[in-house]
Order: C-alpha cells, then structure tokens, then sequence
C-alpha cells in the first residue's frame, strides 16, 4: 500500500509540492438490529481510497479518491498541488509546521475477539434474547437493540520519510426502549457507549441483563413528576457527565476553533489564546487530560494523521487551563509543538483538530458519598438532548432520567430532566469527584466537524460529579 | 463523475450476482470541491471522488444490504453474495411486503450546470477572493467555504424499477467577523451564476459592521422577526420531531394525534416537493420511486407524514416517495420542504412587530420533547433589538426554549421572499411571542 502512496508523493513533488503526505485507508463496519422483535438491519459496508494533503508555495491542499491504481495516485497528487497554488492566492503567510521526527512504525489496537469473526446467527440471537426481555412491558411501544463493529486500518506516508501502519477495532451496543401513553413519549437506553475493542466487549455489556430495566425505566417515566425548576445542587452520572466533558471542554480546547478556522461553521472559543495558563476553568476538584494513550478510548491511536506520536496533555490541572489540542501547523502560533490531534474521518476527507480521549481524572469521592453531602439535588443520567453557543459558554442540556435527592438521600424518579449554565461558572462550582473505582472510558462515535462535514470518534473517562447552584428544569417555567 | 451508461453496467452486474427473491440495487457517485477560507486566507482547500453501491436482497421476507465504493468485477459480487449470505441469516420481517414496482415517472433531472461540475480550484479561489477583499476593505475579517458538487444517482430493483438522474450543486456560506461584530449569510444554488457569492460577502460585511457592542436584555417573551436562516433551522427542528411516517408509527411524533386538527395559524402553510424547481429538484427516493409532492400542514391544519415502501406498506397506503437509504432504517424523511410565503418584506415585518428581537439565526438547535414540539437553542451570527419598527441597536446573544407549533401559533406576519436552502424554501417569519430562557456573554 505504500507503494500506491509514493507514486501520489513523488507526482506532487514533481508538481510542485513543498512537503506531502498521504493516508490509505480500508474501512469495514457492520451493523446488526433488531426492532420489536424483527431484523431492522444486517448490513456491511466496505470501503477503500486514499487522500494526499499537499503544501505549495506555503498553502495547503488536498485531494482524495476511491480508486487505488497508480495513475490515479499521480494524478490525485497533482490535483492537490494545482489545488494548493489556488489556495496560495489567498495566504497571509507560508505554513510553518512544528517538527517532529518521521516515524515508521506498526500499530494495531488490542482486540481479544475480532468482532467480524463473530457468525451472525450468533449476534442475532443475542439480540432476539435482549428483545425478548421487553416483550409484553405494558406501554413499550419501539423495543430495539444493536450490535455495531468497525475496523480501520490506515498507512500513512510523507515526504519526510515517515511511514505508519495502524489497525483498531471498535465495537458499539445499545438497547432502547420508548414508551408512550396518552400523548406522552418517553425514552432509554443502554450504555450508550462503544469502544476500541472486539467482541469481549459487547458480552461485557450484558444487553440482555439491562434490557427489562431500560424498558420499565422508560414505562416509569411516563407517569413520573417533572423536573422541578429551581436552582440546586446536580450531580451527573457518566455518559451524561461524558457529554458534558465533551460540549464545554473538549470542543474550546480544539486550537483550530480557537484561531478562528471553524467559525463559519461550528464557531469558535472562549478559551482564547491569552487564557492559557492564566484563567480559571474550574474549581481544584477538576483535572482534565487529552488522552491519546487510554486503554479502549475511541480516542486512542499511536499517531496522529500528521505522523505525531499519541501524548498525554494536560488541559486543566486543579482549574488552572494549561493546554489545548493542536496540530503542527496551529501548535507554533502559541509556542508549542503539535499536542497530536489530528486526524481525518477516512480516507477521503482533510486531517482536522479533533479530540483524542478528553478525561475527567477521577477525585476521591464516591456517588454515594456526593448524594450524602446533597440537601436538595438532582442527579441524572442519560443523554437526551444537548446545545451550547459558538463560543461553548452557554449551554443547555436534557436527560432521560432524574431523581431528585432531600437531605442526602435519593427521592422521587423525575422526567424531562434539563439544567442549564455558563461553562466556567458551571466547572467552578464542582465540588466533588467520584473515584477511580467508579472512573472508566466511554466512547462517543459521532462527534462532527469540519466541511465537507467530518464525524469523529473520540472518549471520554469519567466517574461522576457533583455541582453546586445549577439552574434546573428550564422547560418547566412556562409551563 | 461515472456516466449513466457504466454505472447502469454496474447496477446489472450486481442484479445478476444477487439471485435473491427479490433485489434493490443503487449507486451514489459524486465528485465534490469545497474551498474554505479563514481570517482573510484559503486555509483549507479540497476535493475528493467517490461512490456507494448498495446492495439489497430479500429472501422470503428476510432483508440483507451490503454496501461498498469499490466497483470492480470481483468486489461487486463480493458484495452481492455478502447481502444475499446476510437476507437468508436473517428473521423473518413480518411488516415487510415487497419493493416498489416499475417506476414510470422517475426521470432524468434539468439541474446540471458545468460550470458547477467543471469548477476549478482558482475559479473557486477567484469567486472567495472577491469576498476577502470586500472584507479586507472594511477592516474586517471573513472565512466561510465555497462548494461545488456534481452527483449520479441510479436505482434498480428486480421488479423492474430503473432510475437514474444526476444533478449539481454549489453552496457558499460566509462569516464574518470585526471587534465585537460577528454575521453570517449563505447562498445555495444548483448553478453557478445563481449561486450569489458577492451578495451574501455583502451581507455579512454590513451585518458585522452593524453588530458592534452588542448589549444585553433580560431573558424572557420577545415578539421575534426570525430571518430565513433562523427559519429553516426551526422548521427542520419540527422535521426531526416527526414528519416521517416512521415516527408517527413509533409514536414519537408531535403528529401524533394530532392528524388533521389546527396545529399552528391558518397562514402557516408547509409542504414536501422534490420537483419544485426552485430547491433542488430529485426526482425520485432511494428506491426509486417518484417524489411526490406531500402537505403537511396546511392551512394551519396537520394533513400527515411522508412515507416510503415499508412504512406505507404498513398503512396498506402508496410510498410517496421519500425513502432516503436502500437500508431503510432510518424511514422516510421530506428533504424538499417548502413554506408558503406572505406578502411582507422583511423591513414590513419589522416595522410590524414595532419593538421586540430581530434573529438572524439560530445555533446548535436540538429538541427536548418532540411531542410538544419543545426546542432549544442560541441566536448566532447577528441578533438586534428593534424599537418603533427600526432597528436599534445589535444584542449579545441569547437562549431560547420554544416550543415550535406555539411559535407558529403566534405568527404575525409572514415574508414575500422565499430563500433556497438545501432542503427547504423557506421565508422571514415575525412571531408575536418567543421565549427566551438565558443570555450569554457575547
């Protein structure tokens, strides 16, 4: 495969190219679901191609296509140097890449079971067995489940004389029930998740033993109270907290929002340049890391799609912000070297800033000990809806599954759970974070950016939170 | 590109490799550019060729789909024997009847335009340049991306549906940005000439000179001129909350029972017509069958969602032709909404509302209850306070929770002009009631 790489690399030197490098990738997915009882989807997709990011006369660009011949590999080369002179028309200065040292090197993910061995009777079955457990709950009305594998594997090659060849398996699941009555709906699901792993993971999540309990779950909230609104104490529970972790941490700390190359699409950050290492993002409870080394993140990999080694930054360290995500060509403009975190979404689309694994390091409480210390609370758990502003200051989120907490004990199941706030107010009112025996990753598959849009597969560790002074129950005030 | 004739080869090899009961092949071939531009600069600059075969096959009534960009020989009968292995592993689909028969009214689409398709690099280049320097001339800075787009698209099923059409695209958005001032506008068009990069450059350089020190109001109820932009956001909020047929059967839609009554204001009038000329016209769905023209609401009034083959079958009604992948997974959706216009201009609505928030867009919408049609979301890009019918002063930034048929309930006036997005031509809008829950800093 590097050989088809070469022949795009030295035809975009001959063209022009000042520097070159290029991904070919082969993709696999497979989806297998079951809705109320019937096969929703047995699906497999496959795909190849390759993309060559060039820079002439100090701009970039790029070019992609799905077929792996060599002719067509020197003449996507120089359509990416006739498409970087274009772009040079319109540069304010050369790009200047923060170095680093060309690698060559093998990298696959740990799998103990390859999920594509896995025979199809045996992951239908399993689902038929998850349905089965929601079958007859009065009120369910959409009973479904799915199993979900992924592989990519990707060599990637430049002009500096790097050469990295990296394979990973991911594995997805869910169970979700909806209930209606009475022109009422509500829903649930299960766990929300996927990770870098293979088919042990799936038989970890146990969907048939959470299925019943996703389903009355979504039932007892039909007839549940509304979440009260008021100001009190909210504590999240992981995938939530995950969300959140991603929404108001994750994307401002992306260098390439922050100066300003995303804001004609999804914006820009309140965490401009001159707050680093001098704001306060949160209280000492909150230590967050990019991660780009987490056993089973969807954010973990050994190289970035810019040949960087996959690193450990430190974003916020005891509220302090001390770090962003960067990329060779963003990291110089604030002094730093590239933090690693570019990576493209397949073959045929430009590497862009994206999250690795952002954490949440875990604290020295427990949820138990958070709901305690609570004298009128929330907790939630589920993700139900999200928003936040262009700059990732305010924000607003809705959850499946709300019990309100009085005097440190656990009261009342409530629905429509929603809280809103402004993001360094919001962290600066933690005070309190579960342990590392409560701490673990969760992977989020869809996350998007970029134009032509870009989805990207990125973690998330957390345990759970606790915050003071949250405005909660926003839909319920007109109500 | 590919070329009608090599791909409807393609499509007859992966029939003939699929001798299932039944089989539904589709083939998706596109060549896409995109120029992107930030703080005055091309900083990203791409452009990329792909396809999709898809591949459906039913045994009986069990249903596998395999997919694939690799079109040689070997690869399109590995996947025809992958959908096959997967239609007889599969259970059996009680809901499932058959696919759609011989389509006679699909055809060839008029939308192509080479200058989209042939759209070089620097021609690219010269159309942003000339925003840049509009830009550049008032101090301010702009990115934004300019796209051009030319796809074929092909359907055949064995019972003899055979479809093919291919039209283009170009798309140009553009954000701008001085001190405190922030807008942004954008144009689509499935030709060049029409596409209108120097008027929306124009835009969002006088909307983002006019935007200075922005201030704060309280949150609360505000009459509200939304602009198109903030509108085709809201009505594709309301799409998401259940106008398919699917989402009616799974009762998760604000249609449900709620078909027929009054929803929202007698002129408040919304349709789906993928052969209205004026959006982008796609003659027919993801099997191929022959979009229809679709009310939603009209008059105020809910008339019913859009259907493809399986949720129709299920109804025992016709697909009206909205399937938008051969998996189906996802039930039909209207990807060619129009909402009927008034006879206002936008100054007249403002002037009409008299005092109140004029909303240029809305931002990160998401829902919160689908049944009440309830939303979230900030204003973006250009929010002003109006007072005596003019506009006063520009505002920072602001959260609202709504739900969209009590907006649509409160309508006071509805704009003249309607504007071309992607999936729907829609109107100004000024709505005498919008809740407003949260400002932000900016």
């Amino acid at each position: 495969m590097y050989k088809l790489l070469e022949v795009a690399l030295d035809a975009a030197k001959s063209a022009g190219a000042g520097y070159a490098d290029g991904r070919l990738i082969l993709r696999r997915s497979q989806s297998v679901a079951v809705k109320n009882g019937a096969i929703d989807a047995l699906a497999e997709d496959s795909e190849q191609g390759f993309g060559i990011r060039v820079l002439a006369d100090g701009a970039w660009g790029f070019a992609a296509s799905r077929e792996l011949t060599e002719a067509e590999a020197a003449r996507v080369g120089r359509e990416a140097v006739a498409i970087a002179k274009a772009s040079a028309r319109f540069k304010d200065k050369d790009v200047v890449l923060s170095p680093r040292e060309p690698a060559v090197a093998e990298w696959t993910a740990p799998c103990k079971i390859d999920p594509f061995t896995v025979p199809i009777k045996q992951k239908v079955e399993l689902l038929m067995e998850t349905d089965s457990k929601m079958v007859g709950i009065e009120k369910v009305v959409v009973r479904e489940c799915s199993v979900d594998a992924y592989r990519y594997e990707q060599w990637y090659a430049d002009t500096d004389g790097a050469r990295i060849h990296q394979t990973k398996v991911e594995s997805g699941s869910d169970v979700s029930a909806i209930a209606a009555d009475g022109g009422e709906m509500q829903n649930r699901n299960y766990p929300e998740d996927w990770k870098q792993a293979g088919w042990e993971y799936i038989e970890e999540v146990d969907l048939p033993g959470n299925a019943e309990r996703v389903a009355r779950e979504a039932v007892e909230l039909l007839t549940a109270q509304h979440c009260p609104a008021d100001v009190r104490t909210l504590i999240i529970k992981g995938p939530m907290l995950a969300l959140q972790l991603h929404e108001s941490c994750g994307h401002p700390i992306e260098l390439d929002r922050v100066l300003g190359m995303e804001a004609s699409y999804a914006g820009t950050s309140f965490l401009t340049p001159e707050k680093l290492d001098n704001f306060t993002y949160g209280s000492p409870h909150v230590n967050i890391v990019a991660d780009a080394t987490t056993p089973g993140g969807l954010g973990t990999f050994a190289y970035d799609d810019e040949g960087v080694p996959s690193q450990c930054t430190k974003i916020v360290d005891e509220g302090k912000f001390v770090g962003y995500l960067s990329s060779r060509e963003t990291a110089p403009v604030i002094g730093r070297t590239s933090s690693g975190a570019m990576r493209g979404d397949g073959w045929s689309r430009l590497p862009i800033i994206r999250m690795t694994n952002i954490n949440l390091l875990p604290g020295d409480s427990s949820l138990d000990d958070l709901i305690k210390g609570t004298d009128k609370g929330l907790v939630v758990e589920g993700v139900k809806s999200w928003s936040i502003d262009d700059r990732r200051l305010n924000f607003q989120f809705a959850c499946q599954y709300g019990r309100l907490i009085e005097n440190g004990e656990l009261g009342a199941v409530v629905k429509d759970s929603t809280y809103t706030g402004r993001t360094p107010d919001f962290w600066g009112n933690c005070d309190g974070v579960a342990g590392p025996s409560e701490w673990r990753i969760w992977g989020v598959p869809n996350c998007g950016k970029g134009e032509p849009g870009q989805t990207g597969h990125v973690g998330h560790g957390v345990s759970h939170a606790r915050f003071r002074n949250v405005r909660v129950g926003v839909t319920e005030e007109k109500r | 590109m590919i070329g009608r004739d090599e791909i409807q080869r393609i499509l007859a090899l992966a029939q003939e490799a699929c001798p299932a009961d039944e089989n539904q092949v589709s083939l998706t071939a596109y060549d896409l550019a995109l120029t992107r531009f930030s703080q005055n600069r091309i900083h990203q600059n791409v452009a990329e060729t792909d396809a999709t075969l898809e591949i459906k096959a039913i045994v009986g009534k069990k249903i596998g789909y395999a997919s694939t960009n690799k079109l040689d020989e070997q690869s399109v009968r590995e996947t025809a024997a992958t959908a096959l292995e997967f239609a007889r592993l599969a259970v059996e689909n009680p809901d499932y009847v058959r696919l759609p028969g011989p389509n006679t009214n699909a055809s060839d689409a008029a939308q192509w335009d080479d200058a989209v398709a042939n759209c070089t690099p620097d021609q690219r280049a010269d159309l942003v340049g000339e925003v840049i320097a509009r830009a550049k001339k008032e101090d301010v800075k702009a990115g934004g991306s300019l796209s051009t787009m030319g796809v074929e698209h092909a359907v055949q099923n064995s019972r003899g549906a055979r479809s093919y059409y291919r039209n283009t695209s170009s798309h140009f958005v553009v954000a701008t940005n001085k001190d405190t001032g922030w807008a942004r506008a954008e144009r689509h068009s499935p030709w060049l000439e029409d596409l209108g990069v120097s008027g929306a450059g124009k835009e969002a350089v006088d909307r983002c000179l006019a935007g200075q020190n922005p201030k704060a109001i309280e949150p609360g109820e505000y009459p509200v001129v939304l602009l198109p932009y903030a509108v085709e956001d809201m009505i594709g909020s309301l799409v998401w909350m259940g106008v398919s047929a699917l989402a009616v059967q799974e009762h998760r839609s604000w249609m449900c029972d709620r078909l027929g009554q009054q929803v929202v204001c007698p002129e408040v009038s919304i349709w789906d017509d993928a052969r209205d000329p004026r959006g982008f016209v796609r003659p027919f769905d993801a099997e191929g069958v022959a979009s229809q023209r679709v009310d939603i609401i009209t008059d105020g009034v809910a008339k019913g969602p859009v259907y493809d083959s399986f949720t129709a079958h299920k109804e025992g009604k016709a697909s009206t032709g909205h399937a938008v992948s051969a998996l189906g997974s996802w039930g039909p959706w209207p990807r060619n909404l129009v909402m009927k216009p008034g006879d206002a201009t936008v100054e007249e609505l403002v002037k009409k509302m008299g005092r109140g928030v004029l909303v240029t867009y809305f931002h990160y919408t998401n829902k919160i209850n689908p049944i009440e049609t309830t939303f979230t979301g900030m204003t973006r890009d250009g929010t002003f306070w109006v007072e005596d019918g003019e506009i006063k002063y520009p505002l920072k930034n602001m959260r609202f929770t709504q739900s969209i048929l009590g907006a649509l309930n409160n309508v006071g006036g509805i704009g003249r002009q309607l504007y071309r997005f992607s999936g729907i031509l829609c109107p100004a809008l000024y709505l005498e009631k919008f809740n407003f829950t949260g400002v932000t800093d900016f």
